[in-house]
C-alpha cells in the first residue's frame, strides 16, 4: 500500500521537524521520514549554540528570523529547549583576529544585529577569568545557547500535535519522480508518494540530491565535543574564537561544554566518535583562554554526523532539475540555530512558491563548473 | 606481535602468565597501584596485615595470585596506576592516562579484563554520606583496614552481602543487621544447583551460619524503606518484612548492593556487540567460550565479560590468552585448552544456580518512589524519568534509554550511568510497559572514567 500526502520530508533534524510543524500548521498533509530517531545526528549532538554573530552574511537574514522564533519557542512547541540568552562573546587572541572582529561590526550593522566591541582593557575587567592571550572580543547580547537534545524532539512532537505524520526508523532507500509525483520507498518496503519532497537529510542530503541529478561536493563533518564535571558557574556568555577552533560555554548547573576540530565517522553505518588527540587539543586551547579550567575533569566526549559544503554554507532552495523538490542540507556545523527558521522558509517555498529570505547564495548548482 | 592486557585481577594475571609463557611480553595496564583486582586488592605500603586477615578463606588463592603477579611484572611492560580511558579498534590503539599524562598504546591483540562493580537500587536516603556499595565497603576494609562505620547495616542481595557482613563482623565492626531482599525460599529452591559449587557453596553457608551464631540480626525477603539520617550522616535503616511489618535499626553506615554487573565500557568502545543475559539480568559483551569477540583482536575475560566470580576469572584469563595465541598462529596443545573449557562449563552451571538463588529484584527497582533520587550525579529524581516516558512530555515520550538520557540527563554525570543505569532501565521499562531488554542500554562514550584537563603547557 502506498501512503499519499501533500509533502514528504526526508530527514528529522531540527530543520526537517520545523518544516513538518510549519507545513502542518498551514493545513498540509505531511509525512516526515527519519532513518533513526529525530535529532539523532547533527541536530541532537551539536554544541547548542544559538549564535548569530560571525555568520556568513548570506546566513544572517535566516539567523535573524530564527532568533525571533527561538524567542517564542515555548509558545511554539511547549518547551524553550533550555534556550538562555547569555550573549555570545567572540574572542580575538592576536591583532589580526581583532581586526577580523572589527570588520564584522559593519556586517552586523547591515543586518541590524546588535554587536559591540569589548576592548583590551575592558575584556579583562568584565571577564577576569580570561587568560592573558585574549586581546579583545565582540559581544552579541541577543545570542545564547540551548539544549540540542530537546529541540528536534520537541519540534517533532509539536508537528505531530498539528497533524504531521512523523515516522522514525523509516530509512528511505529509493527515490523516484514520475514527472508529477515523488515516490519513496523505505528499507522495510513501505511506499510513500507526494507532489512535493523536502530534502533535509543532513550529510545524506547529498545522496538525495544526487538521486535527482544534482550531485554536490559534500563531506561528513563530525564536530568533536567534550563536557566537564560541574564546577561553580562563572562563564556566563557563550564563547567562540576567531577562526573557530574552540567554542565553549558553561551551563548554570556547572558543566562546561566545549568543542573544536573533528572526530571520526563512518556515515554508512552511521557511526561516529570523537578523536583523543582532537579532544586534548581542545582542552589545551580551552586552558589557554580560561586558565582556571586546568584540572577540571572531562566526563564525556561525543560527536555526530553533519554535512559540510566547500564554502561552509548550506544548500537551501528549489531543485534545478525536479519541480517540487526543495533542498535544505549541508549546514556545515552551524545549522542548530537556523533550524526553526529553515522549517518556516521551506513551508513558504512549498505553499507560497516564494520567501522573503534571499536564498541565491545557497543554490544547489553553485558548485557546478561553468559551462564551457 | 604487540599484545596489551587491561586489568591485573584474577583474569589479567592468568592471561599474562600464559602470554609470557609463550614468549610474549605484553603491555599490562592496571588502574590500581599494585594489581590484584578488586577481590584481591592489596593494601598500600605501610599497611601490614597478613593475607589470612585480609582475604579469609581466599588467602591461599590471593597469595598465589599476588606471587604470580609480582613474578610477571618484570617480564611484561607493567603499567600500574594507569587508566585506559579509550580504545580505538580501527587504529588498534589504547589511550591511557598515568598521573595526568596521556599516552597511546598500539596493539595487535588486546585482552580486556576490566572486572565488575555492584548493582545499585536507589533507596530513599541512599545518597547520604555513610552509604556505600558492598564492594566499596569491602575495599575500605581490605586496603585501608577500616570500616565504613562503627555500626553498619548491610542491605541488598547476593553472595557478596553475606561475605562482607562476615568480614566486617570478623574484623570487629558491629554489624547491626544483614537485610537480604531475597526470600529464604528462593535461595532454598536453588540449593540443588548450588551444590555443584562445592567449596564455594559451603563457604557461603558458613558465613551465614557464623553470622547467625553471633546473634547478628538477619532478615530475608525484606523491602527496604529508607536509609535514615541527619546532617551528620546515617542514623538508621528502615525496612518492611515479608509479613508487612515495619522495622528500624540504628546504625552509622550502610553498605548495599544487588549482585554485580560487568565493567564493560572498554568492550563497548571497542565496538563489541552486547546481548542481554536474562539469568544475570545484565547486558554482557558478546564472546565465545574462549573469550574471542566478534571484533578482531579483542578478547575478554573475567567479570568484565559477564559475571562469573574470581575462580572463573582465573580460568577464563588463561583461556583467552590461549585463544589469542592460537589465533596468532602459535601452537596450542588441546591438552591445555580442554581442561580449561571443561572447568568453565562446570562453573557456568554453578553460576546459573547462584543467579537463581539471588535473582536481581527488578520489582524493587521498578517500584522506586517518585521523589527518590535515581541519578545522583545529576540529582535526578525517579519521577522525572517516569515523566519523560509519558506522552504529555514536550519532547514526546522517550522510547529507549539513550533518548531518556538525552531528555532527562539520567546517566549523564560523572559516573556516566555506571551507578544508576541498571535501576534507571527498570524504571523506564516499567513506565513504558515493556521488557527491560526492549529499551536498549546506555551507549558508552569516552572517557571510560573522568580525565583532567591538563594545565597549559602540560598538554600531551
Amino acid at each position: 500500500m502506498t501512503i499519499a500526502c501533500d509533502v514528504l520530508i526526508q530527514g528529522g533534524g531540527g530543520a526537517g521537524c520545523s518544516a513538518a510543524l510549519h507545513l502542518a500548521q498551514r493545513g498540509l498533509r505531511v509525512v516526515l521520514l527519519e532513518r533513526g530517531l529525530v535529532g539523532g545526528q547533527a541536530s541532537g549532538v551539536n554544541y547548542g549554540g544559538v549564535r548569530q554573530q560571525g555568520r556568513h552574511p548570506a546566513e544572517l537574514p535566516i539567523a535573524r528570523r530564527s532568533r525571533e522564533l527561538w524567542g517564542r519557542l515555548k509558545d511554539l512547541v511547549g518547551t524553550d529547549a533550555e534556550f538562555s540568552i547569555t550573549g555570545h562573546l567572540k574572542l580575538a587572541r592576536n591583532e589580526a583576529e581583532e581586526a577580523d572582529l572589527i570588520a564584522y561590526l559593519d556586517v552586523a550593522k547591515q543586518h541590524d544585529l546588535p554587536l559591540r566591541m569589548v576592548g583590551r582593557n575592558a575584556i579583562h575587567r568584565e571577564y577576569p577569568w580570561l587568560g592573558p592571550q585574549v586581546v579583545a572580543g565582540s559581544f552579541a547580547p541577543e545570542d545564547g545557547a540551548a539544549n540540542p537534545r530537546l529541540l528536534a524532539p520537541a519540534l517533532a512532537n509539536a508537528a505531530r500535535a498539528a497533524g504531521a505524520d512523523i515516522r522514525e526508523h523509516h530509512e528511505v532507500v529509493a527515490h523516484a519522480h514520475d514527472g508529477a509525483r515523488f515516490h519513496l520507498r523505505t528499507a522495510a518496503g513501505e511506499a510513500f508518494t507526494a507532489p512535493a519532497l523536502l530534502n533535509m537529510a543532513g550529510f545524506w542530503g547529498g545522496r538525495v540530491a544526487e538521486a535527482f541529478g544534482e550531485p554536490v561536493p559534500i563531506e561528513a563533518l563530525s564536530p568533536n565535543m567534550l563536557v566537564t564535571e560541574p564546577v561553580p558557574y562563572f562563564i556566563e556568555p557563550n564563547l567562540g574564537v576567531v577562526g573557530g577552533n574552540l567554542y565553549l560555554r558553561q551551563i548554570p548547573r556547572g558543566n562546561v561544554i566545549m568543542g573544536g576540530g573533528r572526530g571520526e565517522s563512518d556515515p554508512s553505518v552511521p557511526w561516529s566518535r570523537p578523536l583523543p588527540e582532537i579532544s586534548f587539543r581542545t582542552m589545551g586551547l580551552a586552558v589557554e583562554v580560561i586558565p582556571s579550567l586546568a584540572g577540571v575533569q572531562v566526563i564525556r566526549s561525543w560527536t555526530g554526523i553533519d554535512g559540510r559544503m566547500p564554502d561552509v554554507i548550506p544548500v537551501i532552495g528549489p531543485s534545478r532539475t525536479t519541480p517540487g523538490l526543495f533542498h535544505a542540507f549541508g549546514f556545515s556545523g552551524h545549522g542548530f540555530q537556523l533550524g526553526p527558521a529553515i522549517g518556516a522558509i521551506m513551508a513558504e517555498l512549498v505553499v507560497d512558491g516564494r520567501t522573503d529570505i534571499p536564498l541565491e547564495a545557497f543554490r544547489v548548482d553553485r558548485f557546478k563548473a561553468p559551462a564551457a | 606481535m604487540k599484545v596489551a592486557v587491561v586489568g591485573a585481577g584474577p583474569a589479567g594475571v592468568r592471561a599474562v602468565e600464559r602470554l609470557v609463557a609463550a614468549g610474549l611480553s605484553p603491555v599490562w595496564i592496571d588502574e590500581a597501584p599494585d594489581g590484584g583486582g578488586r577481590i584481591y586488592q592489596r593494601p598500600p605500603p605501610g599497611v601490614n596485615r597478613d593475607a589470612r586477615t585480609l582475604y579469609g578463606f581466599e588467602a591461599r588463592r590471593a597469595t598465589a595470585l599476588h606471587t604470580a603477579l609480582d613474578a610477571l611484572k618484570p617480564r611484561s611492560d607493567w603499567r600500574p596506576e594507569t587508566l585506559v580511558w579509550h580504545i580505538r579498534p580501527e587504529a588498534r590503539q589504547l589511550h591511557t592516562l598515568h598521573r595526568g599524562r596521556q599516552a597511546g598504546v598500539d596493539y595487535d591483540a588486546a585482552i580486556l579484563c576490566t572486572g565488575a562493580m555492584d548493582r545499585v537500587i536507589p533507596v530513599p536516603g541512599w545518597t547520604r554520606p555513610g552509604v556505600t556499595t558492598l564492594g566499596a565497603a569491602q575495599i575500605a576494609l581490605k586496603t585501608q583496614g577500616c570500616g565504613i562505620g562503627g555500626r553498619v547495616v548491610f542491605l541488598g542481595t547476593g553472595p557478596l552481602l553475606w561475605l562482607v557482613a562476615y568480614q566486617y563482623a570478623k574484623a570487629g565492626a558491629e554489624v547491626a543487621a544483614v537485610l537480604d531482599t531475597t526470600p529464604f525460599a528462593t535461595k532454598a529452591r536453588a540449593t540443588p544447583g548450588l551444590l555443584r559449587g562445592g567449596a564455594t557453596f559451603v563457604k557461603g553457608l558458613y558465613y551465614i551460619a557464623w553470622l547467625r551464631r553471633r546473634g547478628i540480626r538477619i532478615a530475608e525477603g525484606i523491602a527496604p524503606l529508607a536509609i535514615e539520617g541527619d546532617a551528620g550522616g546515617v542514623t538508621g535503616v528502615a525496612w518492611r518484612d515479608a509479613s508487612g511489618r515495619e522495622h528500624r535499626v540504628a546504625c552509622d553506615a550502610a553498605g548495599m548492593g544487588w549482585g554485580l554487573k560487568p565493567e564493560a565500557q572498554l568492550a563497548d568502545l571497542a565496538r563489541v556487540p552486547f546481548r542481554h543475559d536474562p539469568l544475570q539480568a545484565n547486558w554482557v559483551p558478546e564472546r565465545d567460550a574462549a573469550g574471542r569477540t566478534p571484533v578482531r583482536g579483542i578478547y575478554l575475560a573475567g567479570d568484565g565479560a559477564g559475571i562469573g566470580g574470581a575462580e572463573v576469572a582465573e580460568i577464563a584469563g588463561a583461556r583467552a590468552a590461549l585463544a589469542l595465541l592460537e589465533d596468532a598462529g602459535h601452537r596450542v596443545d588441546p591438552i591445555e585448552t580442554v581442561p580449561l573449557d571443561r572447568k568453565l562449563a562446570a562453573q557456568a552451571r554453578f553460576r546459573a544456580a547462584l543467579e537463581r538463588a539471588f535473582p536481581f529484584p527488578s520489582h524493587l527497582a521498578r517500584g522506586i518512589a517518585d521523589d527518590t533520587i535515581l541519578c545522583r550525579c545529576e540529582g535526578l529524581r525517579t519521577g522525572e524519568l517516569r515523566a519523560a516516558a509519558r506522552a504529555e512530555a514536550a519532547t514526546g515520550p522517550a522510547p529507549e534509554m539513550n533518548r531518556a538520557k538525552a531528555f532527562t540527563r539520567v546517566g549523564m554525570g560523572r559516573c556516566q550511568g555506571r551507578v544508576c543505569g541498571v535501576a534507571a532501565a527498570e524504571v523506564l521499562a516499567a513506565e513504558l510497559g515493556c521488557d527491560v531488554t526492549a529499551i536498549g542500554r546506555l551507549r558508552g562514550q569516552p572517557p571510560v572514567k573522568p580525565i583532567p584537563i591538563p594545565a597549559a603547557g602540560d598538554a600531551p
